[in-house]
């Protein structure tokens, strides 16, 4: 699962450097990561894992990191 | 077409008193209103104000019509964050049996659109978004920055509604600031709490609250709440009619949002440019104007003298 999340960030999160230089607890904001792109994140991830994220988890913190990103998509029932 | 909010009771009630009182001339469609001369008086007294409070800053003054080039909507990114509220301006295309048609299907007050083309223009829905391009015009920025005032034009959004507080067409006094974040963030704040004196010296029981966009949509939930997260706005509410208190002033800094999106730069000691911040403040005139009338009454013979000496009245 975070091998894709981390091909969606890499794809429409705009870093402003490589993710692969990026720990999975690394925070995206800091790595560059605008609002506007975190919605492009999020839209992408709902669509890669034909999931969609409870009106709850549509925050800031939950895309702030490939672990919080993958443990929301746990939550929506995403195999780990 | 948008769907019609209605107002409360309360709200439709001031509204009634509004336009018997002569403030607002009703159009026939809602959020839309003429404005009689007791209104006027009064919104061009704060909008006044406002000049005065800002001068001692020098601002330098643009002032730009009601209506915005279609490509600085599409490139700002409007239609993604607002595509609700926005207004966009068709116009006829045709020959002269077409025009013959849409003018036969018009008086009988039909569905004539399939006769008009998009132009290249849409209803402005900010008074601060010409302000960006123009800027970026002129290449890097002096260390400092530039202040704006884009003055008090109309603004449109697509929102009709009962409540005389939520107009489509409405006058927002905007003031921009463009500059170090650390500079546009200082003035943002600064001016969050000079508005509240403005506001208060007229008698309004202003207070300040971080506040959120309209943003559209599950995606707009996603924008609004990282923009509460981040502090990004903030509002001056002061109660109207009804329940909850209503937004009459807004403090929004932008990051590098508009800069990015048109090159503004700072130039830098070494040689080097900067990515510029922006930041503006909004009043809503309209609002203010109704939010006095709210509470010093329809009657403004009967206003306190030192609300009409400030305003100039």
């Amino acid at each position: 699962m975070r091998e894709q999340i981390r091909q969606v960030i890499r794809e429409h999160g705009h870093l402003a450097v490589d993710i692969d230089g990026l720990a999975d607890a690394a925070d995206l904001y800091q790595a560059g990561m605008t609002s506007h792109a975190s919605v492009n994140v999020m839209i992408a991830l709902e669509d890669t894992f034909d999931v969609e994220f409870l009106d709850s988890m549509l925050k800031r913190s939950v895309f702030e990191s490939v672990d919080s990103i993958a443990q929301a998509l746990t939550e929506v029932g995403v195999p780990a | 077409m948008a769907d019609f909010r209605p107002g409360t009771p309360e709200q439709e009630e001031f509204l009634r008193d509004l336009v018997g009182a002569g403030y607002l001339i009703e159009s026939g469609v809602a959020g839309v209103y003429g404005r009689g001369d007791a209104f006027e008086r009064v919104r061009l007294g704060f909008d006044a104000k406002v000049t005065a409070a800002s001068e001692t800053e020098a601002p330098e003054h643009m002032v730009f019509p009601p209506l915005l080039p279609r490509r600085q909507m599409e490139e700002v990114g409007y239609l993604k964050s607002f595509p609700h509220l926005a207004c966009t301006v068709f116009a006829f295309e045709g020959d002269e049996d077409q025009a013959a048609e849409q003018e036969r299907r018009a008086d009988e007050h039909g569905d004539w659109s399939e006769y008009q083309e998009m132009t290249d223009l849409v209803l402005k829905p900010a008074a601060c978004y010409p302000v960006y391009p123009a800027i970026a015009a002129r290449g890097a920025l002096a260390p400092g920055g530039v202040m704006i005032d884009a003055g008090g034009t109309y603004v449109f959004r697509h929102e009709p509604s009962g409540d005389p507080a939520r107009l489509q067409a409405f006058h927002q006094r905007e003031i921009v600031r463009i500059g170090e974040p650390e500079t546009v963030i200082e003035w943002r704040n600064r001016w969050r709490d000079r508005s509240l004196e403005l506001l208060r010296s007229v008698g309004l029981d202003a207070t300040p609250d971080v506040a959120s966009d309209p943003f559209f949509g599950r995606s707009g939930r996603l924008l609004a709440r990282s923009q509460r997260a981040q502090e990004l706005k903030f509002e001056v509410v002061v109660q109207i009619a009804g329940p909850e208190p209503t937004a009459v002033a807004s403090f929004n800094y932008h990051q590098d949002h508009f800069s990015s999106v048109y090159g503004i730069e700072m130039a830098v000691e070494d040689g080097g440019d900067a990515t510029a911040h922006t930041a503006c403040l909004g009043f809503g005139l309209e609002r203010i104007t109704l939010a006095l009338v709210r509470e010093h009454g329809l009657d403004q013979d009967r206003w306190p003298a030192a609300v009409l000496a400030e305003l100039g009245l």
